[in-house]
């Protein structure tokens, strides 16, 4: 019987003839934060809603906690603190009476549950709006109390699908310093999300997910340094510029290439990239950057995260 | 199909989401409850009295005494089928009630058991209020005639359980709130006007009769009829049989259509 908090082998979902998820696996370890980067549609989301058995696995092998996610829902669920993609936060509740509801569906009452609901509203910067309705919250303060709903019972897990989807920068910048001090205080987290700086900022370690199946797995630096090779050239040049540019460079050894939209991408070109962007036309439609988990996608797929 | 076959999976958590629902109602009690309060006195009022003195009954009954077992048994209906059929909708679609508990350890069995016991909370006290305003009432409208309209206080949770259930079903189907003018207008208003409240059936044809069986409010009509008139008869027991069965059949079509629809 394994230990690790979530083992996944082989795991398929579909819905009638539609793959979502298409035989994955993975392990998530005890303390880290671990990610599923990806675009809309690439089975992140699903694939967390079958960990939080919300939706039976159609075949394959998936514990929590050694649990089976079919077996053992209840036992599973109560190790989990869910924050789901959209704000199901109960608006006919104040927000302190969403903790304690919320609490009581994990048999705890209210005074068992309070001192939980009293750190979690201050640590979320939610105490002085306890009593207020829902809906007054702004878009930031309601993710927070979705986070800190999810941990008035002490899960052993964190799940978060797309937990700063929607939130304006500073909005988001707090949300990501508020998990990166649960992280330190050694909660396991899993996370979706289709924003690769996201990925970056939180993940210990990531898949990169794409049409139900899982590319690539490893820790958000090395993915980067393997696959885009450390910098990144960016190029906006149209048609007529494009052929025999692409002739040119694509011979040199170790560089690769991708095009999306109208923008060229140049990996791998290391010291000979001034002498590419040299090439160019006009030097400011050439960038130069450090590579990221959006270059990793792009060349393993050969499109954008966002689309 | 598994949905239907399934043995249900019901826990101490059907009595959380009573205790989230009862919570609300206390947050919100005087919105909620001054209106319900003056609602039935009004339609005592104008249909006993005031529709009334234009109604005469072969029986000799006065119009208000005929009424009551009627508007105590249809009130309750709708308190239920206000909880279970808006308000589980909402719930289910347009606050993601039932998505945010279903990730907890309740089950979506123990979600659906619970509205369901919440329905019949509801209708229960509606029960209780109406007729305690009937009693109150009774020394000028003769509507309560026999100690044993006490027994509609149990009894009225079986139909609040099967009003709440026949309001559930609806809710998994339901695709729009726009629908549920529908099931308003095709089966809790028909229910209303032909359960047997406002008119007696036993001068109507042979056939509006046998219809009329088929109507679940006909039967809890029927049944709070004789145990306000303390008219004690075999009858009721069948009334009685017969909403329990319907009740039972109607849980076991909710939680499997709430399955369906929660179950992705």
């Amino acid at each position: 019987m394994s230990t690790n908090p979530v083992e996944a082998i082989d795991i398929v979902k579909r819905y009638g003839s539609f793959t979502a998820v298409d035989g994955i696996s993975f392990v998530v370890r005890d303390g880290e934060c671990f990610g599923f980067l990806g675009p809309n549609g690439a089975g992140k989301s699903t694939t967390l809603k079958m960990i939080s058995c919300t939706s039976p696995v159609t075949e394959g092998r998936l514990t929590v906690a050694g649990l089976d996610v079919g077996r053992d829902a209840r036992a599973v669920k109560s190790r989990l603190g869910i924050v789901p993609q959209d704000d199901n936060l109960d608006p006919d509740l104040s927000v302190r009476k969403n903790l304690e509801v919320y609490a009581r569906y994990y048999g705890l009452s209210a005074k068992q549950a309070g001192p939980q609901i009293d750190e979690a509203l201050s640590l979320f910067q939610l105490s002085e709006r306890a009593r207020d309705r829902v809906d007054d919250l702004s878009g930031g303060m309601k993710r927070r109390l979705a986070i800190s709903r999810a941990l008035v019972h002490e899960p052993q897990i964190l799940m978060l699908d797309e937990p700063t989807t929607g939130l304006d920068l500073q909005a988001r910048h707090l949300v990501w310093q508020k998990l990166r001090l649960l992280k330190a205080r050694g909660v396991t987290m899993i996370l979706t999300t289709h924003y690769m700086d996201e990925a970056a900022h939180l993940c210990d370690r990531l898949v990169i997910m794409h049409r139900g199946t899982i590319l690539t797995e490893g820790r958000p630096r090395d993915l980067v340094e393997e696959h885009s090779g450390g910098s990144v050239l960016e190029l906006r040049m149209d048609a007529i510029e494009r052929e025999p540019f692409l002739a040119e460079v694509g011979g040199i050894d170790g560089v690769a290439v991708e095009e999306v939209e109208d923008i060229v991408y140049v990996f791998g070109a290391g010291d000979v990239s001034a002498r590419i962007a040299e090439r160019v036309s006009d030097p400011n439609r050439a960038f130069m950057r450090p590579g990221n988990l959006e270059d990793v996608f792009l060349r393993l797929t050969g499109r954008g995260l966002l689309d | 199909m598994s949905t239907f076959t399934t043995s249900p999976d019901i826990s101490f958590g059907a009595y959380r989401v009573w205790q989230r629902n009862r919570d609300v109602l206390l947050q919100l009690w005087k919105s909620e409850f001054v209106a319900q309060l003056l609602e039935p006195v009004v339609v005592i009022l104008a249909l006993g009295i005031g529709l009334g003195r234009f109604v005469e009954l072969d029986s000799g009954e006065e119009y208000a005494a005929f009424l009551a077992p009627g508007l105590i048994a249809m009130f309750p209906m709708f308190a239920a089928v206000f909880e279970c059929a808006w308000g589980s909708y909402v719930r289910l679609e347009m606050q993601g009630t039932y998505r945010a508990i279903v990730a907890t350890p309740v089950s979506v069995d123990d979600v659906i058991t619970g509205e369901i016991l919440w329905g019949t909370t509801r209708s229960v006290m509606n029960a209780s209020y109406i007729l305690l305003v009937a009693t109150v009432l009774t020394p000028w409208l003769h509507m309560v005639d026999s100690p044993w309209a006490v027994l509609i206080i149990p009894i009225s949770a079986v139909p609040g359980v099967l009003f709440s259930a026949i309001s559930i079903c609806f809710a998994s189907i339901a695709r729009a709130m726009s629908q549920f003018s529908y099931f308003f207008n095709l089966v809790i208003n028909p229910m209303f006007w032909f359960g047997g409240a406002f008119f007696p059936f036993d001068q109507l044809p042979q056939w509006a009769r046998i219809l009329a069986w088929f109507i679940p409010l006909s039967h809890v009509v029927s049944l709070y009829r004789g145990l306000i008139d303390g008219d004690l008869r075999w009858g009721l027991m069948a009334d009685f049989a017969w909403i329990t069965v319907a009740a039972g059949v109607f849980y076991w079509l909710a939680l499997a259509g709430m399955r369906r629809r929660l179950v992705e």
